[in-house]
């Protein structure tokens, strides 16, 4: 479904990523992981459209999208949550649902956003407040909420386990283990290594802007060089 | 002293000007809170539209107030346009570019008017122009009646259009969470260039109230873009109410100061206010964001 050769790119004169590959197929859980700055949040920026790629091909449904605009790419289904949630807010917590649809699934919007709801009760509480005065955790469901307005076929989630109490996290796991028996493919970008690896089928794991590591999840897991890679050892 | 009836005058006549300036205010201000951008280009803009409603009286024989069928459209497109073509590519990724983009244009801009209409001051002759209304012991100037109405009805629609239609809460996610709105699929490219067009379109309708009474020169935009700076600071940045607001009490004070002060006096008032609210509450009266 999405494969990526590789993929260069960075910012101004430092190059971040030197050469990324790989592959989310239908309906898997993929995990992405990394030390803070190996270029994961790099990596989810080019491939929503936002950061111009340098180098390497990007295809999504066989079809190149490494030269697209990132309307064009939303349009096509791949939807990226962002770290740090980049909700609106200025805007009521339904507008900012309404506007998940902006570009894709606007046909279903009043259909999208009743799932939405029944997926996550508490934003139906707060439909007409604030964005910006939500509770963290309340603010990533919204995100998310969001990325799903869009109908995605390919869901990219940045960091969603990020700032989040113990239990809100467990919860965020059980959540997209759920949206993933529901058929939706997932890549799952994180710094939480051992859950992660629970819920995905497979797992890359980035070092200096490659890959160092790739395989099922469960393989992943048990490799020495996991930790060598996460200690710098 | 002067008579109650007087002042109540002053005050009323005032906050009819004042909704003229909240207009130009109200371009101003949208373009800040979305762009994050100073316009220094919007009096040059004025002054086009003005005389865009000049020579539609002039040379087509069309009502000033027609005329903002015309010009409306035609400062949309240029602002449109403008954002597009010349403000945008020119200042990527650094505002301090932005704002001597900006002030080049206003420049061009200026100076293309000069060129092309010398420095001639000119008129737009109504029958119109001097009516007033009586109401009670009131006399009112129709034409600023009608300007102050327009305005409430203006500020009304560009209310609605941000808060009601999809453009406008796409305006709305872009002047807070730009990347968020780029992760949506809204084109930010685009959205900045419509709300330099709404901008454009205010000063439009700025235009064509003010030339039945008012005249137009090359220079004439700065005149106003200094009182609507003074009303957005007022207002607070990017805020629509706080412009309209912020736009009928300057429009009262300086009626009141050339009353009491003398008319070569009556701007002093507007800027004793003005530092006195950068003193007292520097995020404007009305500190809410578009």
């Amino acid at each position: 479904m999405l494969e990526v050769e590789g993929l260069e790119a960075g910012y101004g004169g430092t190059t971040v990523l030197r050469g990324i590959d790989l592959r989310v197929d239908e309906g898997e859980i993929v995990a992405v992981l990394g030390a803070n700055g190996v270029g994961k949040t790099t990596l989810n920026t080019v491939l929503s459209g936002v950061l111009p790629a340098r180098g390497g091909e990007i295809r999504f449904d066989g079809v190149r999208i490494d030269r697209l605009a990132d309307r064009r790419i939303v349009e096509a289904g791949l939807i990226h949550v962002p770290e740090g949630r980049r909700i609106f807010p200025n805007m009521s917590v339904i507008e900012n649902l309404e506007l998940g649809c902006y570009r894709r699934g606007r046909a279903n919007r009043a259909a999208n956003l009743e799932r939405v709801f029944t997926t996550f009760p508490r934003l139906r509480e707060r439909a007409s407040q604030l964005a910006g005065t939500l509770s963290g955790g309340e603010q990533q469901m919204l995100a998310i909420g969001r990325g799903l307005m869009g109908e995605p076929r390919l869901l990219i989630l940045d960091e969603p386990s990020l700032g989040l109490s113990p239990l809100l996290v467990e919860e965020m796991f059980e959540l997209i283990k759920r949206l993933n028996r529901e058929g939706l493919a997932i890549m799952l970008v994180e710094q939480n290594v051992v859950q992660s690896l629970e819920i995905a089928a497979r797992a890359y794991v980035i070092e200096n802007g490659v890959v160092a590591l790739s395989g099922a999840a469960r393989e992943v897991a048990a490799d020495p060089d996991l930790r060598r890679i996460y200690l710098g050892l | 002293m002067y008579s109650t009836e007087i002042v109540l005058e002053a005050v009323l006549n005032g906050l009819l000007t004042g909704g003229v300036y909240a207009l130009v205010a109200l371009g101003l201000t949208l373009v800040y809170g979305v762009l994050h951008i100073i316009n220094f280009a919007h009096g040059a803009l004025l002054t086009c539209a003005m005389f865009m409603v000049w020579a539609a009286w002039a040379w087509l024989g069309i009502d000033p107030y027609a005329a903002v069928l015309v010009v409306g459209p035609l400062m949309f497109g240029l602002g449109y346009g403008m954002q597009r073509l010349v403000i945008g590519p020119a200042s990527r990724h650094d505002d301090g570019n932005i704002l001597l983009v900006t002030l080049g244009l206003a420049i061009v801009l200026e100076n293309a008017l000069l060129a092309g209409f010398k420095s001639d001051t000119r008129t737009v002759a109504t029958d119109y122009a001097l009516e007033v209304v009586s109401i009670g012991p009131l006399l009112l100037s129709q034409p600023r009646l009608v300007g102050f109405a327009v305005t409430i009805v203006m500020t009304a629609l560009l209310w609605l259009v941000l808060n009601r239609t999809d453009i406008g809460k796409a305006i709305r996610a872009v002047a807070r969470e730009k990347t968020g709105a780029r992760l949506v699929g809204i084109d930010v490219d685009h959205v900045y260039a419509v709300t330099f067009g709404i901008g454009c379109v205010c000063l439009a309708v700025a235009a064509s109230l003010l030339m039945p009474t008012f005249y137009v020169n090359p220079r004439i935009g700065g005149a106003f873009v200094l009182v609507a700076f003074t009303i957005v600071v007022l207002g607070g940045m990017g805020s629509v109410v706080g412009a309209l607001l912020g736009g009928l009490l300057i429009g009262a004070v300086e009626s009141l100061s050339s009353l009491y002060l003398g008319d070569s006096l009556g701007q002093l008032g507007i800027f004793l206010i003005f530092i006195v609210v950068l003193l007292v509450r520097p995020t404007g009266l009305f500190g809410a964001r578009v």
